[in-house]
């Protein structure tokens, strides 16, 4: 075979494989919402599930995925922007530092499960909090903080230097320039790393199995006060988030429509993470603009 | 005169103000390392507690098959062999990655060789849907598509290795892709530059240069998708069939060692002898994970040097 037949069928052959991943994932989604969009209605999405009958909805669920996103970013968002500012703009090259991110990047390698045993071990068994929201955000903390450290450190390490040296020029001290002039540059590249880490905790279960419990208990949705025990703020209470649901009714539920259940679950799963992705593109182009006041990109 | 003095020798207020952002951040970070100490500490204190406290002897953890951990064998001793499931992880794992790496290779090179606009358009968002799908719906997936053609094709459950192949082939797949073109992007211009000039064709300077050239950066793109592939939880434990057995074959059921802690360690009572030995199950994962780490750094120097 000649160098430029070769070449050709080479091409070709990737392109085929290509094309495979491609199809591969189309496959996928359809799949998922073909399977699932028939199942969802206002009732599916609205009722509470049921455990040994069919016709259970996933209200409390996708309630319980939302708060507990929340309740992970507001622990995880400050942690994860002082250690990249920390990393980025104070830390100088040393063996600490080395370690350090060594430290960041073991704690990303290590397996979901392993990181929510962790949090058994630690809040649910040791410190007594129970199967509960709380020890779910934190065990999600810190399955989420090296991601999110790393991509917020990325948007800071995108701003250039003269930046830094404009404002020192200014008088002003690091910290300062810090707050004022970098953080509010990498705005955009922040937000985007955030929404698409929320897609991530989103769709997490194994890490929340035995930290944010199994169960779904009966919430109050119109008690505020989040001390109360069956007020649906209330952080300390059992809670079963969607992905959990999906797991728990494909292996050991007896529910009789485990099948249309997790079908309906996966197709919320997925538009909610679509609708992340398809944020962190709008939004992180829209700061994007509005900081730079430039209008292509 | 005093005034001027008392200035000079204290602190500026961008000083302090320094000092003080010094100080939050210094502590987040701080978070972190206590963090990641303490889950080692942890998982490792729990993970040996069945070799020092319960006294089995690591060799027959690592070498016997049988896992019963509540149970004792014709010698009085426990029947605690995790050797069954340290195999089938491998197993899946080294499989997952053998398929995906072809994949991975071929969009990374499409992506950023053939055609490196129109390609990486496309394909970018690709692989971050593919990155987004949690890993219980890939597991759902692989229940109702997957293990049914299985057990159409070869009979049986339709569960066991294969399909945790295939259902952890497609999650690693964009890991390990998003590296490879990582490396092919940092390869200097010149490489390709100076082949062309000799008149290579670009599949000659492909196969030839340029992943030659990035040899050491794919082979830990390969090993991040291993490292994930290894720890997968649900997706697996969803399609293995979970029953400890050594696996005959691609379609038997069997048992990961992710798969047998996360359906087990909820129905045994923290202290005893069939808990401490899923938490050694958890403490070979953590291991493995940092094994993984070290190997990912040991390329990454080498590929430095050359």
């Amino acid at each position: 075979m000649t160098p430029t037949r070769l070449d050709k069928v080479a091409t070709k052959v990737i392109e085929v494989f290509v094309a495979c991943v491609v199809l591969i994932l189309l496959f996928l989604l359809s799949t998922i919402l073909i399977q699932g969009v028939p199942h969802l209605s206002w009732h599916f999405l609205t009722s509470p599930s049921q455990s040994f009958a069919a016709g259970g909805g996933i209200v409390d669920q996708l309630f319980n995925s939302l708060y507990l996103l929340v309740l992970t970013l507001l622990i995880s968002l400050p942690l994860a922007i002082g250690s990249a500012v920390y990393l980025n703009e104070y830390a100088s090259d040393n063996w600490l530092t080395g370690l350090l991110r060594t430290a960041i990047e073991v704690l990303s390698s290590l397996p979901s499960v392993v990181v929510g045993l962790f949090g058994y071990l630690l809040f649910v068994i040791h410190f007594h909090f129970g199967f509960s929201i709380l020890s779910g955000a934190i065990a999600l903390t810190f399955f989420n903080l090296p991601l999110l450290t790393r991509s917020i450190e990325g948007a800071l390490a995108a701003i250039s230097d003269t930046q830094r040296e404009a404002g020192l020029a200014l008088g002003l001290s690091a910290w300062r320039t810090i707050r004022g002039v970098i953080l509010p540059a990498a705005l955009p590249g922040i937000v985007t790393g955030v929404i698409l880490s929320a897609g991530r905790v989103f769709g997490e279960a194994a890490a929340l199995i035995y930290t944010a419990g199994q169960s779904a208990p009966v919430v109050n949705y119109t008690n505020w006060n989040p001390l109360s025990s069956d007020s649906f703020l209330n952080p300390m209470r059992p809670a079963e988030t969607l992905a959990v649901h999906i797991w728990k009714v494909n292996t050991e539920g007896v529910t009789p429509d485990a099948v249309s259940i997790s079908a309906g679950a996966s197709a919320v799963l997925i538009i909610v993470i679509l609708l992340f992705n398809f944020l962190a593109r709008l939004i992180g182009r829209h700061l994007y603009r509005k900081m730079t006041g430039n209008s292509n990109k | 005169m005093t005034s001027i003095k008392q200035e000079l020798r204290h602190a500026s207020k961008a000083t302090r103000e320094d000092v003080f952002g010094k100080v939050i951040t210094y502590c987040c970070v701080a978070v972190i390392a206590v963090l990641v100490i303490s889950i080692l500490y942890f998982i490792a204190s729990r993970g040996i507690a069945t070799f020092t406290v319960n006294h089995v002897s690591l060799w027959s953890f690592i070498s016997q098959t049988s896992w019963n951990p509540g149970l004792l064998d014709a010698h009085g001793q426990p029947q605690i062999g995790a050797l069954a499931m340290m195999v089938t992880s491998f197993t899946v794992t080294i499989l997952a990655a053998i398929i995906a790496t072809p994949f991975a290779l071929a969009v990374a090179l499409y992506m950023t060789e053939i055609a490196p606009n129109r390609g990486a358009r496309i394909l970018q968002p690709v692989i971050e849907l593919l990155v987004g799908i949690p890993s219980v719906v890939y597991g759902f997936i692989g229940l109702t598509v997957v293990v049914p053609y299985i057990r159409h094709l070869f009979g049986g459950t339709g569960m066991g290795i294969l399909a945790g192949t295939l259902v952890l082939f497609v999650m690693i797949l964009p890991t390990v892709t998003t590296l490879s073109v990582d490396a092919l992007n940092a390869l200097p211009g010149y490489l390709r530059d100076a082949s062309l000039a000799l008149g290579a064709t670009r599949w000659q300077t492909i196969h030839k240069v340029l992943l030659r050239a990035a040899t050491p950066r794919l082979l830990t793109a390969v090993i991040f998708g291993m490292a994930r592939a290894f720890g997968e939880a649900l997706a697996v434990q969803m399609v293995i069939g979970n029953a400890v057995l050594m696996p005959h074959g691609l379609v038997t059921p069997t048992a990961t060692l992710t798969s047998q802690l996360t359906t087990q360690i909820g129905n045994t009572v923290m202290g005893t002898l069939p808990n401490n030995a899923l938490w050694s199950l958890a403490l070979v994962l953590l291991v493995m994970s940092l094994i993984f780490n070290l190997l990912i750094r040991f390329i990454g120097k080498r590929g430095q040097l050359s």
